[in-house]
């Protein structure tokens, strides 16, 4: 990093790495313009797949709603399934959106800027996949609304004493809150590309999104002060929403679940899988839409290092569940974790472990952690390891309890997959039309880390300016 | 730069917030109210192919319940009685009345009668006529005042709010064993007090908890 220097007055380094050789108008131009122009064949291409993929994950639902949930491989004991595998999965996926864009900002983590509205679309996203599996897996879907406190015909509220209903709460609250996050932080940029618009129609769409935004200082004053206190509710959802995904696990008695190391485990997790899946994300997205300049090596590098930390703090999860087995000399807890790594799903297990605790070790060499396709193949492994993870702690644990003679093992069928499979299309295509329609990066963010953004550099606003001239001159 | 949008478009959100709310207070309190069985279901009085009068039986002629729903004290269902139960009689009384010619038919060919069920309970509910009589709950307080009713008619709506009311506080209703089947049972003075001893003696534990009915 070069610290530019006039005579005696040192210039901070304004992060200069963080955004190559941009302008105002440059940052402005590359990320609008891909808004504007027509798609490319390669994006009509992706997302004729992706779409299909989508149509079908609802054909399958259709057809799941139907003839009932006795087409999925849940059955006793393992009554849960695939179904909530994958909800604890896609729920883990946001967390990093939410912790890039609200932890990361009260900690004036400005590396964060490029990548955080894609994160925390790509957290929307996640949400809306993982908030359908709960709701198709009721069974009875058209009574979904029996789960919300609403007064209603049979004069009866929800349990309140279910952890069940809590995470509807936890994870209800925490799509809402990233929403308006999302779309609060969007708003400026929305006006831009309303500005920008040449067509009537743009303008209107741009004009009711950007919600009467002019730029004024006042203006400005209010969007910094709400997208405070939204980063402020938003910050302890980071860790609250997991948690309260782990005490679905956590309350009940199941040996393999009933264990208090959950919450933060759960946590270290999803935030562990969140970043495996922006990065994976971003490499694609900073590559076909041409961001390189904005989505540098160094955020990659960033959040490499953010993924060997939780993968470490993973691991260290399960070894402690393994020491707690032996050391609470519970029978039946020892047996559930040998049973993990040495019974009928220890083929699981160990995918498990080797890709979350073993592939991100290279993470610690530099040049490991700054190549790109490296870093791809080791974010797409974490991803199926993470899935897995889900995969062990629900069935092996469900599928060999307290009672021998009520054992199973548990058969995904075809609908399992093809649901799984189609929630990837339900994601793509969102984060698609996303990529296409919207600032994929927030433009007047980056505009912030820009050298010329910082009142003592020699080419910007800053009355300074002229003094610092006359210091050198 | 022109505007794009006219000034009457500001006062949008704020018509749409109003709209949005009053919509959907009124969904709410429609189902809430319409969708009840305290709406839908209280007072359904299908017409049965013979018009048995309990009023006549149970009432005025003072037969006991459990003498047609025999299996009240003993089984799940209270049962709804055979033709035979009722050609026991009614070989003697009014052997040739118009109105039983459907029983005495039925008699003849052994098809049973169709009667029509008026109090149902959904199928994921386990309900147990014989657990809640020995723990002293009279028909009446689910049936209603069956002695004053010449057509059946459901009385009490049957949702889970309702199960759950008397689960929770079921001191209203207990009984002694002796007055199960009383008709206009009016609660003695200390039914506090008979009610306490009914649940410290028989160990009653009427929970809450989804598997005692929800199995």
């Amino acid at each position: 990093m070069t610290i530019k220097t006039l005579g005696d007055v040192k210039i901070p380094p304004v992060d200069e790495i963080l955004v190559v050789g941009a302008t105002y108008s440059s940052i402005t131009e590359s990320v609008s313009s891909i808004t504007e122009a027509k798609p490319t064949r390669n994006w009509y291409l992706v997302f004729c797949m992706a779409a299909s993929v989508m149509l079908l994950l609802f054909s399958l639902i259709g057809y799941l709603f139907w003839e009932g949930i006795g087409i999925w491989g849940n059955n006793n004991p393992v009554a849960w399934g695939w179904p909530i595998v994958n909800f604890v999965f896609w729920v883990g996926i946001g967390h990093a959106g939410t912790l890039i864009s609200a932890i990361l900002f009260l900690f004036r983590q400005r590396w964060r800027t490029s990548i955080n509205r894609s994160a925390e679309a790509m957290t929307i996203f996640a949400v809306i996949c993982a908030l359908m599996f709960p709701t198709i897996h009721v069974g009875r879907v058209w009574v979904i609304y029996w789960t919300l406190p609403i007064p209603n015909q049979m004069g009866l509220w929800p349990n309140f004493r279910s952890p069940l209903l809590w995470d509807v709460f936890a994870v209800s609250t925490y799509f809402i809150v990233s929403l308006m996050f999302w779309y609060v932080g969007m708003i400026p940029d929305l006006a831009t590309l309303r500005d920008r618009a040449k067509k009537r129609l743009r303008k209107i769409i741009f004009g009711v999104l950007s919600l009467g935004w002019r730029g004024g200082a006042k203006q400005w004053k209010h969007y910094e002060l709400s997208y405070l206190i939204l980063a402020g509710i938003a910050t302890p959802l980071v860790l609250s929403v997991h948690s309260v995904v782990s005490f679905d696990f956590a309350v009940a008695q199941l040996p393999g679940w009933h264990t208090t190391i959950f919450p933060p485990y759960f946590v270290a997790g999803a935030i562990f899988s969140g970043f495996a899946m922006v990065m994976t994300l971003l490499i694609i997205a900073r590559k076909v839409l041409g961001l390189k300049h904005l989505v540098t090596i160094r955020h990659l590098e960033n959040m490499n290092k953010i993924i060997l930390t939780t993968s470490m703090m993973v691991g260290y999860a399960y070894a402690c569940e393994f020491f707690i087995a032996w050391y609470s000399g519970n029978d039946y807890e020892s047996f559930a974790f040998l049973n993990r790594a040495f019974g009928p799903y220890a083929w699981a297990y160990w995918i498990m472990i080797s890709c979350n605790v073993v592939v991100p070790q290279i993470f610690w060499s530099k040049k490991l952690r700054t190549s790109v396709p490296v870093m791809f193949v080791a974010s797409l492994l974490i991803n199926v390891g993470m899935w897995f993870e889900r995969f062990v702690i629900v069935v092996s644990s469900l599928a060999n309890d307290f009672l021998p003679s009520s054992w199973g093992y548990f058969r995904p069928t075809i609908f399992d997959l093809g649901i799984l499979f189609g929630s990837f299309g339900l994601f793509l295509t969102m984060f698609l039309l996303f990529a296409k329609f919207l600032p994929i990066v927030a433009m007047s963010e980056v505009k912030g880390v820009l050298p010329e953004a910082n009142p003592h550099h020699p080419s910007g606003h800053s009355p300074h300016r002229e003094s610092v001239g006359s210091i050198t001159g | 730069m022109a505007q794009i949008f006219p000034k009457w478009t500001l006062k949008i959100p704020a018509i749409a917030l109003i709209v949005v709310v009053f919509l959907g207070a009124n969904a709410v309190g429609f189902i809430w109210y319409y969708g009840s069985p305290k709406y839908t279901d209280v007072g359904y009085r299908p017409t049965q192919p013979v018009p048995y009068s309990h009023k006549l039986h149970a009432g005025d002629l003072g037969i006991d319940c459990r003498y047609c729903h025999s299996g009240v004290e003993r089984s799940a269902v209270a049962g709804v009685p055979p033709t035979q139960t009722c050609m026991g009689c009614h070989k003697l009384i009014l052997p040739d009345s118009p109105k039983l010619a459907p029983i005495r038919k039925s008699f003849e060919t052994g098809v049973p009668m169709e009667w029509v069920r008026i109090h149902k309970s959904p199928d994921f509910v386990y309900f147990n006529h014989s657990m809640h009589l020995r723990a002293g709950v009279g028909c009446e307080t689910c049936h209603g005042n069956i002695a004053q009713m010449e057509v059946v008619t459901q009385n009490q709506p049957l949702n889970m709010a309702w199960c759950i009311d008397c689960h929770r506080s079921p001191d209203k209703y207990l009984r002694t064993q002796d007055k199960l089947t009383e008709m206009g049972w009016i609660p003695p003075e200390n039914q506090a007090g008979i009610a306490a001893e009914i649940i410290h003696t028989k160990g009653l534990e009427p929970n809450d908890n989804c598997s005692t009915c929800h199995r």
